[in-house]
């Protein structure tokens, strides 16, 4: 019993945090420290359910049975544990560097930004621990309607506008895709619940095999396949904490995480590989993958371009879940980790870059670097990672989804990896070779605020660190599927 | 004492508001009368609860009005089915009396307050009535009593806005077509069987065969009880109905009015005429009311969409919701059914969370209810604004409110019967749906920028109804087995009663 408690007070923490939020809006400072500790007991939380899963505990626990086949439970899976480390983790840093950002940048609303914030953790670690699809869905309408205040947080027509359309790409998908997929399942199997081989074998004739798992991948908007990718791009005009940490991490990763879930836990990568129902979503990600790149490469904007980059990131991923080995599922749940760290880093060097110079073209970067070095040298650390160079962590992740398409022989996906690659090497290291290297245009007044550069080099280290101690996330990636 | 109740239950239902009415109507003090009313209804809440608790362990309560035995005289039946609506009629009754106070005398002239609160009692009675009788023709009387009544209490809203006055002799014109249209079909039965209580018609009518003027009957019956219901395109009398009425009517008829008569339709189908089932082959009609259902979702929700008058949109919503309902009654299963009594009961929690909060938000402005009149109102009234968030998501079906657990026992039940199509379509609509609630939820929350600074405050009178019920529709939301359980019982009930 006691094990459980690690469940609860993971899950509670971030919703403590929610309530507690509004009532402490007189005295910013309190305020603004329950980020950090929230973070910090949440994480440690996560950390014991790693270590107790990789004991070989099962730790699951119904929080409300509604019927025999209905139920809200919680269930630790391996994927749970890699993407509950990822978003506990990441909050700590994100939320200091958010103070920062908001004081630094004198937003107006903060504590109902602060509170929405820590609703969307909420929902991202249910989501993480989800135990059967009902569960699953309901955080993610959470997750959902609870960054809608963040990204319309400016409260203009722009935000309004966004607001509207990240709204109704992720909610519309959802309810027309993902509610009767999830609903086919249950009249099918009969229940809700993963399990590690899948549901759905025997359940299920092979020829209807990949337009269930289309529902799934088109009804997971938060996955960002094209093409209902569209959302996050516009989602950028949320302040950039909320970028970094929803839309880089907490939301889209519980897109990705949701889709390697059904992959795993649904479907099967067994069955999947038996009946071929993958194949075309092994094609429509690396349309994504390629065509996002393309786009990125076009956008002036900074945070636009690190959308696309996300969007053709996120990708990666769900190839991965589409090869359906164990080599290349293991890739992909290692790049929920890489990706997120590196991104992160980005958005993080972003948003300071925005603070300091309310700069937001990357034309206008020229020359900047001398001014801000840590920043870009961070910029630079994350870059390499996203590209998957060593030593930064980012080259595990893609090491292991090369390997995996080696093993299924699919050239071609081998080959648009490595013009992905090259793309990305393109798009993302020009940023800090144009502000180190080119000449500085205009004379733009710098004003750095230190939580803002330090959560920053932190992230950046982090990639670097991840290199090396791969050790206990393998581990847990070698659980999966529980035979190793 | 108690062992009277009991045993005197199905009538004290009716009765109860009846007598309150009579009594309300000489009153002089307005206040009284609310306090009264209130009484009223809590009674007749506390009434059916206790009946609620002899339908668990008898399941079946017949009771002879005056003590005359069936064919002759009027019999009154509880079972599983039926306390379904009249638990749905006597909570929201409850509630909305609670809520209607401070509106009656703003929208009302002070003369008419208390006469209007008789009225509003009858409304009550009649709908009880309606589901309680086992008798076709006594059902005929309880329709006049409610709609009259009803289509009066519309009308009240003319101090407000004059066109309710056209609105209610809409309502009177139609609501009396389709009565008449039921008297005709009941009087075509009676002819042919001798008989008017509905357990004996469906004994007699398998043995008339393919009898014509039966199916005759049946035909104007439906039709009849179809108009009340206001299932597309029969719906035209009910969006200016609950627009132009006072707002307190609007709450009580949008949740409780179009349930009762979905009630009775399923009633006349499955009850009277159930045991000839095979013979009246459902299997047509079934899908005549499919498609009419079908239409309702998507016509309601489009209408809703260009709609700019809050009331009127979701008056519109409304019909697309008893879209909802009837196409689960239409597919003619049992998880159909009971995926109908299950949205039949929330979309009354959620209906008249939404009209309270959104009156109560207008409530200043006094006019019309526009979405250009109430922009930037969400921020000034955020208790309000919140039920009314909850209450819109609920509609829209979001996870943890009642809303998804109607949609997803619908879905599942369509699927299963009708295959992928169906469900798809459902869900297009719900997903359609979104863009007006949206277009609401902006609308509050936004500031229009020529908003000249009016004097709005809460009203925290209204606070004990408008966050209870907001508080229904989370937590049925989440603890629904009892509301899914006792639909499945009622329909299967009602499947068995055709074998």
């Amino acid at each position: 019993m006691a094990n459980e408690f690690y469940i609860y007070l993971s899950i509670l923490t971030p919703l403590i945090a929610f309530f507690i939020t509004p009532l402490l809006s007189s005295s910013p400072n309190l305020r603004d420290s329950l980020g950090p500790i929230g973070g910090i007991v949440t994480f440690y939380s996560s950390l014991n359910i790693a270590s107790l899963y990789l004991d070989g505990e099962m730790l699951n626990f119904t929080f409300f049975q509604i019927n025999e086949t209905l139920s809200i439970s919680f269930k630790i899976t391996g994927l749970g544990v890699i993407f509950g480390l990822v978003a506990s983790g990441l909050w700590i840093l994100a939320s200091i560097y958010t103070i920062g950002y908001m004081r630094g940048n004198k937003e107006k609303n903060q504590t109902r930004f602060f509170t929405f914030y820590s609703i969307a953790i909420f929902a991202a670690i249910c989501i993480a621990y989800s135990g059967n699809l009902l569960t699953l869905f309901i955080f993610y309408e959470v997750l959902t309607f609870s960054t809608y205040p963040l990204v319309a947080h400016k409260q203009n027509d722009e935000a309004k506008k966004a607001g509207r359309l990240y709204m109704g790409i992720l909610v519309g998908t959802s309810i027309v895709f993902l509610l009767p997929a999830i609903i086919i399942v249950w009249v099918l199997t009969g229940s809700l619940d993963f399990s590690p081989n899948g549901v759905l074998k025997g359940n299920i004739s092979n020829e209807y095999v990949p337009f269930l798992l289309a529902l799934f991948a088109f009804g997971i908007g938060k996955a960002a396949l094209m093409p209902f990718h569209r959302w996050l791009p516009v989602a950028m005009v949320a302040p950039t904490p909320v970028s970094a940490l929803l839309h880089a991490v907490a939301v889209v990763k519980a897109g990705v995480f949701s889709m390697l879930v059904v992959i795993t836990h649904v479907f099967g990568i067994d069955f999947l590989t038996e009946t071929n129902g993958a194949v075309w979503l092994i094609w429509v990600s690396s349309i994504t993958l390629l065509l996002s790149s393309c786009i990125a490469i076009t956008k002036d904007d900074l945070k636009a371009r690190l959308a696309y980059s996300t969007i053709s990131q996120l990708s990666y991923i769900v190839l991965g879940g589409a090869i359906a080995t164990n080599i290349a599922v293991q890739g992909a749940s290692l790049h929920i980790v890489m990706h997120a760290v590196g991104k992160i880093t980005l958005f993080f060097a972003a948003g300071s870059i925005y603070v300091a110079t309310h700069l937001s073209k990357i034309s206008d970067l020229n020359g900047i670097g001398k001014s801000m070095p840590l920043t870009f040298i961070a910029f630079f650390i994350g870059s390499l990672s996203i590209i998957g160079v060593p030593p930064m962590g980012g080259s595990w992740s893609k090491f292991y989804l090369m390997l995996g398409s080696v093993e299924k022989e699919y050239l071609v996906v081998i080959s648009i990896l490595c013009i992905s690659t090259l793309l990305n090497v393109y798009y993302l290291l020009e940023i800090p070779a144009k502000a180190f290297f080119q000449p500085q245009k205009t004379n733009t007044q710098v004003t750095k605020h230190p939580l803002i550069v330090y959560p920053t080099l932190f992230a950046a280290m982090l990639t670097i660190v991840l290199f090396i101690y791969i050790e206990p996330l393998k581990n847990i990636t070698n659980l999966l599927f529980g035979n190793q | 004492m108690m062992s009277f109740i009991i045993k005197n239950l199905p009538i004290l239902i009716v009765i109860t508001p009846l007598m309150f009415s009579l009594i309300v109507a000489v009153l002089n003090n307005n206040r009284l009368a609310w306090a009264l009313s209130t009484f009223a209804t809590f009674l007749t809440m506390i009434f059916t609860i206790l009946l609620c608790f002899e339908v668990s362990y008898k399941s079946n309560i017949s009771y002879y009005l005056g003590n005359w035995p069936p064919p002759l005289g009027i019999e009154y039946v509880i079972d599983t089915i039926s306390i379904i609506p009249i638990m749905i009629v006597s909570v929201i009754g409850l509630i909305a009396t609670l809520f209607a106070h401070n509106f009656f005398t703003l929208e009302i002239d002070e003369k008419l307050v208390s006469k209007t609160y008789s009225l509003w009692l009858l409304t009550i009675a009649g709908l009880i009535g309606l589901i309680t009788t086992a008798d076709a023709f006594n059902l005929f009387v309880f329709l006049e009593i409610s709609s009259l009544s009803a289509v009066a209490l519309v009308a009240l809203g003319s101090k407000v806005d004059r066109k309710a006055l056209v609105a209610g002799y809409n309502y009177l014109i139609l609501g009396a077509v389709g009565a008449t249209f039921y008297v005709i079909g009941v009087g075509l039965l009676y002819g042919v069987t001798g008989t008017l209580n509905m357990g004996d018609l469906a004994q007699k009518i398998p043995a008339l065969g393919l009898n014509k003027s039966v199916i005759v009957a049946f035909a104007f019956m439906m039709l009849g009880i179809m108009v009340k219901a206001a299932v597309f395109p029969l719906h035209i009398w009910l969006p200016n109905a609950y627009a132009y009425a006072p707002s307190p009517v609007s709450v009580l008829l949008a949740a409780t009015a179009t349930k009762v008569s979905i009630y009775i339709l399923v009633r006349i189908s499955y009850t009277i005429f159930g045991s000839s089932y095979e013979i009246y082959s459902f299997e047509s009609l079934r899908y005549i009311l499919l498609y009419l259902a079908i239409l309702a979702m998507f016509a309601g929700t489009i209408m809703a969409i260009f709609e700019k008058d809050v009331k009127k949109l979701l008056a519109h919503s409304s019909i697309a919701q008893i879209g909802y309902i009837i196409l689960g009654i239409s597919l003619a299963t049992s998880s159909g059914i009971a995926s109908s009594f299950i949205h039949l009961i929330n979309h009354a929690l959620i209906k008249a969370g939404l009209f309270m909060s959104v009156v109560a938000m207008g409530y200043y402005t006094l006019k019309r209810i526009d979405v250009n009149t109430i922009a930037g109102i969400g921020r000034r009234l955020p208790i309000t604004f919140f039920a009314f968030v909850i209450c819109a998501l609920s509609l829209a079906g979001l996870p943890l409110t009642v809303g998804f657990i109607s949609k997803l026992y619908l879905i599942k039940a369509a699927y299963m019967s009708e295959g992928i199509w169906l469900p798809f379509l459902i869900l297009v609509s719900s997903a359609l749906s979104l863009i007006y609630i949206w277009k609401l939820i902006e609308g509050l929350w936004y500031n229009q920028k020529n908003s000249k600074p009016e004097k709005i405050k809460e009203l925290p009178e209204i606070y004990i109804p408008l966050l209870f019920i907001t508080f229904l529709n989370i937590y049925f939301g989440i603890d629904a087995g009892l509301i899914i359980d006792n639909s499945f019982i009622a329909s299967d009930a009602l499947i068995s009663g055709i074998k």
